[in-house]
């Protein structure tokens, strides 16, 4: 049982390290980009809200039968996990990178910055705090989302869970989600500590 | 002598709207030309077009006797101070930091940045061993605003752009930060472009005073002239400075 435990812990801590780096890779520059053009933001918005409205289960669901990203497996779970972490990533950035006070943007240009310098120097300290909210949130949720994987043969601690309801065995159930509560909160909490750390 | 910045038949327009109309100036070097106006004069569009913010619809801007439209944006901009009136100095740099941007950007090395940081915040008034290492927030109104031309002046560039820098200031404040304007303006020889809806600055500080109305130049005047002059809108600004002499 103990063993079991620590795999499933290690493959849910997989499931959610994999998919936070591949959204974070997506929603990051996608949400720069985003501030550039009234027309890519409209559109980033909306596919990112779209995938978020689909209920969870629902979302894996529809993935298996995709061909190359789709299936039974991790990789279904982990795209499904990506597509619910875009959002809050992708708005934040957005959000924070729009924020930073048009002043200060306009003495970098002036001044002689390039716009990979203002980029950089400027747009990305000013949102910083704002962008790692943004990834706490998602994170979070992806923690809570990963034992969903499950039901799609993910694995991760929703194998306890979804075992513990087929054979009605509450202790199972708890042997899944306490761990990945625990997970979570600790996860929302050294994000956070990151996040307060950041000068702005 | 040749003009350092001039103005070509300049026209700026958007959405339908001429901004700026046929606008012509030719700039000498070590001028301080003051661009006076009522909000929406175009002066502000006027300036950003120097220092390639904006860029004309028609006719050119040259600077150095280039177009700006032929500039590098990047190699044009480090050529020219600009302050603000919002200052916007970088809340994550230290006053130090804030300072020594363009030279940083310039690849300059770093005892040579902060012997010119020291230096630059002694001649706008600021002790350095007290302000370098102060972060903006920390910093008043007029204290942000004498950083904010420091920076403008720390890679010496020739050309400084001034949009209603002391506009937000309380008027001790602002007299003070123009003093020192002139002070610094005898030493170091620039040519400025100031933007200003204040008639009253415009006397203290222009050699020429570049008139706007509606985004047409109505009168290019010295000071003195400007006092006799009987256009409208140069009428209309002399009687705000007859109706309260004392202000």
């Amino acid at each position: 049982m103990y063993e079991e435990l620590r795999d499933l812990i290690l493959e849910h801590l997989a499931l959610v390290v994999t998919a936070m780096v591949v959204a974070i890779g997506l929603a990051v520059p996608a949400g720069i980009a985003a501030t550039r053009r009234a027309g890519w933001r409209r559109a980033a918005l909306g596919f990112a809200n779209i995938m978020q409205t689909v209920p969870s289960l629902a979302l894996f669901g529809f993935l298996i039968p995709i061909p190359f990203i789709g299936g039974i497996g991790k990789r279904t779970a982990i795209v499904a996990l990506v597509l619910y972490a875009l959002l809050p990533i992708l708005r934040n950035t957005l959000t924070g990178i729009l924020a930073v006070d048009p002043a200060v943007r306009e003495s970098a240009v002036a001044m002689g910055m390039t716009p990979s310098q203002v980029l950089w120097q400027v747009e990305l300290p000013l949102s910083a705090r704002t962008i790692l909210a943004g990834i706490r949130i998602a994170t979070v949720a992806t923690i809570g989302g990963a034992t969903i994987a499950a039901a799609i043969g993910g694995g991760g601690l929703g194998v306890f869970i979804f075992r513990g309801i087929a054979s009605v065995d509450t202790e199972q159930i708890l042997a899944g989600a306490i761990p990945a509560a625990l997970i979570a909160l600790a996860a929302d909490g050294l994000l956070g500590w990151i996040e307060r750390r950041v000068a702005v | 002598m040749s003009a350092i910045v001039e103005f070509r038949r300049v026209q700026y327009r958007i959405g339908g709207r001429d901004i700026l109309r046929d606008m012509s100036i030719a700039i000498e070097p070590g001028e301080t030309i003051v661009l006076l106006g009522r909000s929406g004069s175009g002066k502000t569009t006027a300036l950003k077009m120097v220092n390639g913010l904006l860029f004309p619809t028609a006719g050119e801007v040259l600077v150095d006797g280039k177009a700006t439209t032929a500039w590098d944006p990047v190699r044009l901009r480090r050529r020219i101070g600009y302050v603000i009136q919002e200052v916007g100095l970088f809340p994550h740099f230290t006053v130090e930091r804030n300072v020594g941007l363009v030279p940083r950007l310039e690849g300059w090395g770093e005892p040579k940045i902060r012997a010119r940081v020291a230096q630059l915040l002694q001649e706008v008034g600021l002790d350095p061993a007290q302000f370098a290492a102060r972060y903006p927030r920390q910093l008043s109104g007029g204290q942000r605003q004498r950083v904010g031309v420091a920076r403008a002046l720390a890679a010496d560039p020739p050309i400084l752009l001034f949009d209603e820098p002391f506009g937000a200031l309380d008027p001790v404040t602002r007299l003070e930060l123009q003093k020192q304007y002139l002070s610094l303006r005898r030493e170091l020889h620039k040519t400025s472009i100031f933007v200003t809806h204040d008639v009253r600055e415009a006397l203290m500080l222009a050699s020429r005073i570049v008139l706007l109305h509606n985004g047409t130049l109505e009168l290019i005047a010295t000071p003195e002239e400007f006092r006799g002059a009987h256009t409208p809108e140069a009428e209309a600004f002399l009687a705000v400075l007859n109706e309260n002499p004392d202000v």
